[in-house]
């Protein structure tokens, strides 16, 4: 065990663990921040995604010890009141059917969107394939990631 | 349409209370909203089903809280079950808030996400129940005001008389609770509907978007334990013996024991299905320490051999021996062919199908087969349970409470009324969470401990447990006289373990000569419902299959199909033809037209069309198949649909469009197979799911507009997109593909 301060959405917070634990574990365990979800724990699906000094990366293949002053942003940071361009886009477009994938959904999103203003809808494409949704709303999470370019 | 008069039976009731805030609250229970043909097409749905109840609750000051009955698993109910409550009971969508209810089957009736039921089974008792508020609304405004409650109207939660008074519906649901409950109601004409048929935002969406603890993963209490199962590493094997001594020095764990689900002879019901008894437990403080302690596991594993299982299902009580057998999907698919060639049960016949083919100018056949599917929902299962001896509280994803809640009262010997389950918000569910051994491994887990326990299967633990699609296979055959006219169909379809065929479908009822036959081989690999079980093979099948008839009949697909269903239509043959002609021709030509089908301007696309009817509602896709870099892609999607009135259309949308992409990746990439018991695929690296690059850029859904009471969506439109992606396919490669998943194939012949 060891102790561990990190920069989690603007807010400094100790935390206690094995240093290999995965990031996606010690916000959902340890930080009571479980909007970053669980679906591999092999970084084949996205549904953890989170932002590490603003790039989108996959919280259960992190370890709590390499995060070190690097500043993360959980779903739960991402905007003070739901409106962050992408959060908006995404409620005006009703993407969400189970819902469960689509804060890793949108933390990708915020995260091309950040590096890349004007996707095209190929790099679009190329950037969200990591992440699975099983319901199938990639159409609309396609028009959402578009408006919120444009905003 | 006139205005719809219903008249409560005499076994219904409802109660009206005053809440402690001030306002009403209206309990609704419609015993006659049930009809039995509601039952046909679901699941095994236990008998019990039957009560039904709308919580309405009105605040002093115009909030409406409106209780959502049914588990929420992305279908949207959560937003569309009370849209129809707030339709009838006439009140601003503003006002209206929705939480989900707890589990209450008196009270809030079936609560069960599945066989596309949910709007369809609540429409009639959830429009009864708003429309019985109003009603005794407006009867406290007569009797305040002085005036003949006939003369008292509403607009979005407004009473008004025309002598000028006014007032809020939170200023008389004191009052209006004391009254009565009205013995008759008139429901809304669907021209007046102000709410249901116009687009609302998921209720839920904001919560969604900014990360709020929603599921069952989610979910947690002061001083919870985290449990993990591990299972045995193959179908057929079981537990021999453990160490826990290695797992029980890590960091952070509580326990390790092996544990029995159910005990010798214990009376499974339909939904109890498990694939393994033996559970080998490891419990701990946090998910990392308990998953790193699992590794230090040290198991022997033995041979099964024969387990006889009694099960209570809907043919009542029998003993059901699985056989213990290690097996493998290449030995299983040679089985199945072996299998097609012998007699099978007969399950329709009309005419004289065998003297047909005898005589027939040419005949057609053609095998179709498909892997077992995993359902994959993006939450794995998991559920959280505090088990003490007086009573239970459990928490977590779970399609039909009622349905665990005696196998629970079992297990634990605790009455049902101390076992409380609440639902959470569902990460998926496709049919996989009607099952319910996972939430009966947590209470046992937890009474074991005497902890609060969260039970969480791996994404690996989720996939190789068991409850999948089965696997099928069906030879259709098809003769045609010497003028091309289709004299004789014929379908023999078999699976591991069931057989996917329905008997009494389209085509049947459209050819003079028919014959339906099935047969199963048994297996010790689970399987479960599959959104739109069988129905999800048989479309494939039979839809690429008519295509190919089309083709040899020299006729256009859809030409061909309306044919068939104009001779059903005017002259079926045979009885319990279980489709509406009309109903189904009406899906065909509305994607025809919207499709510019047979007209200029598609020809850069390979088109595939496909049609079916299964769950109520009717359902087809033309899709628009292109190639990019050598490999076929579906580039664009037109959708037609019937389910009667469309409760939520934008949601409606969402959803056909989620079932074309669940339908065009599992027609490429889906399979599960077995080598020795074991699954070969354990999780998203080596089991393909389909992803955004492979995705259609458009998919165009179109509603048939009517005002037939509505049906549901979630699994209607998903079966005709495999066979609309078979055929599309034909056209792009200029050959057949018979075997799903596609893709393995196509690699071969790219």
């Amino acid at each position: 065990m060891a102790t561990f301060n990190l920069k989690i959405n603007g807010k400094t917070r100790a935390v206690d663990v094995d240093p290999a634990t995965p990031m996606l574990w010690v916000l959902r365990d340890h930080l009571d921040l479980p909007g970053t979800k669980y679906g591999c724990g092999i970084a084949q699906c996205g549904a953890c995604t989170i932002h590490l000094e603003g790039n989108a990366v996959r919280s259960c293949q992190l370890p709590v010890s390499a995060v070190g002053k690097a500043s993360v942003t959980t779903i739960e940071g991402l905007s003070e009141k739901a409106d962050h361009p992408v959060q908006k886009a995404w409620l005006d477009h009703d993407v969400a059917q189970c819902g469960y994938c689509q804060a890793g959904q949108i933390m990708t999103a915020a995260a091309l969107l950040k590096r890349n203003p004007n996707p095209t809808d190929e790099e679009i494409e190329a950037q969200m394939s990591g992440n699975i949704c099983r319901c199938g709303t990639y159409v609309r999470i396609k028009e959402a990631v578009k408006s919120a370019a444009r905003k | 349409m006139n205005n719809d008069t219903t008249g409560l039976d005499r076994r219904s009731f409802l109660k009206a209370s005053l809440i402690s805030s001030g306002g009403m609250m209206l309990t609704v229970s419609f015993l006659s909203s049930f009809k039995s043909a509601d039952k046909a097409e679901a699941l095994n749905l236990p008998d019990q089903w039957a009560q039904l109840n709308g919580y309405i609750q009105i605040m002093a000051d115009n909030k409406i809280k409106l209780i959502c009955p049914n588990p929420e698993f992305g279908q949207n109910v959560m937003t569309s079950l009370p849209m129809i409550v707030a339709e009838e009971l006439d009140v601003d969508w503003k006002n209206v808030t929705v939480e989900m209810g707890p589990h209450d089957n008196i009270k809030l009736g079936p609560q069960f996400s599945g066989g596309s039921n949910s709007v369809k089974m609540y429409w009639k008792p959830l429009r009864e129940a708003g429309a019985a508020a109003r009603q005794m609304l407006r009867e406290a405004a007569a009797q305040s005001w002085n005036v003949p409650v006939g003369e008292v109207t509403t607009k979005a939660g407004v009473l008004s008389h025309p002598n000028g008074k006014t007032a809020k519906y939170g200023a008389m649901a004191a009052k209006a609770a004391t009254l009565p409950v009205p013995k008759d109601l008139v429901l809304k004409s669907p021209k007046d509907f102000t709410i249901v048929r116009k687009s609302k935002k998921n209720v839920e969406g904001q919560k969604v978007v900014t990360g709020k603890p929603l599921f069952g993963l989610d979910y947690r209490t002061e001083g919870m334990l985290i449990a993990m199962i591990q299972h045995p590493p193959a179908f057929g094997m079981k537990l021999k013996s453990f160490d826990p001594a290695e797992a029980l020095k890590m960091p952070g764990i509580k326990d390790v024991f092996s544990l029995k689900l159910y005990e010798d002879g214990f009376e499974q019901g339909g939904f109890d299905t498990r694939t393994f008894n033996d559970l080998l437990v490891v419990v701990g403080k946090s998910t990392w320490e308990v998953m790193n302690a699992r590794k230090k596991l040290v198991a022997q594993w033995q041979p099964a051999g024969d387990v006889k299982d009694v099960v209570t299902g809907r043919e009542g009580k029998k003993e059901v021996v699985v056989p213990g057998a290690l097996e493998s999907s290449k030995a299983q698919m040679e089985q199945m062919i072996e299998y097609a060639k012998k007699p099978a049960q007969e399950l329709r016949k009309d005419g004289d199908p065998e003297a047909a083919f005898k005589n027939a100018a040419q005949v057609i056949e053609r095998t179709y087969t498909a892997p077992f599917l995993a359902h994959n929902c993006m939450e794995p299962m998991n559920f959280f349970a505090h088990v003490t001896d007086e009573k239970a509280l459990l928490a977590g994803p779970l399609q039909a409470p009622g349905w665990v809640e005696p196998t629970l009262s079992k297990l634990l010997n605790l009455p049902p009324e101390k076992i409380e389950i609440q639902m959470t918000r569902m990460g998926g569910g496709f049919g996989r969470r009607a099952y319910n051994h996972y939430l009966s491994e947590a209470a046992l887990i937890s009474r074991k401990v005497k902890a609060p326990v969260k039970l969480m299967y791996t994404r690996e633990d989720d996939m190789t447990y068991g409850i999948y699609r089965p696997m099928y296979t069906a030879t259709y055959r098809a003769a045609l006289d010497a003028d091309k006219n289709l004299i004789a169909f014929h379908v023999k379809g078999g699976g591991v373990p069931e057989h996917p065929i329905h008997p009494n479908r389209f085509p049947a009822g459209a050819i003079d000569n028919y014959l339906a036959e099935g047969w199963q081989i048994p297996s010790n690999i689970t399987i479960g419902a599959f959104r739109a079980p069988r129905s999800n093979f048989n479309a494939a099948a039979e839809q690429s299959f008519l295509d190919e008839v089309a083709e040899a009949m020299g006729k256009d697909p859809i030409r061909f199909r309306l044919d068939l269903l104009k001779r059903a239509k005017e002259n079926p043959v045979g009885k319990n033809n279980d489709y509406d002609p009309d109903r189904y021709a009406g899906v065909l030509e509305l994607v025809r037209d919207k499709s510019g089908w047979g007209k200029p301007g598609s020809e850069k696309y390979s088109r595939g069309v496909a049609a079916y009817f299964c769950h109520a509602s009717y359902a087809a896709h033309i899709v628009d198949m292109v190639t990019r870099d050598g490999q076929p892609y579906v580039e664009r999607v037109f959708s037609a649909m019937d389910c009667g009135i469309v409760v939520n259309p934008d949601a409606a949308t969402n959803m056909v469009q989620g079932a074309v992409v669940d339908g065009i990746g599992n027609a490429f990439y889906g399979a599960l197979t077995h080598k020795d018991g074991a699954a070969q695929q354990t999780n998203f690296n080596n089991y393909r799911l389909i992803r955004h690059n492979e995705s259609p850029k458009k998919i165009e859904v179109h509603f048939v507009q009517n005002d037939k009471d509505p049906t549901g969506l979630g699994e209607p439109p998903f079966p005709p997109v495999f066979g609309a992606v078979a055929n599309a396919l034909y056209k792009n490669k200029g050959r057949r593909f018979y075997n799903q998943p596609f893709q393995p194939e196509l690699e071969k012949v790219i």
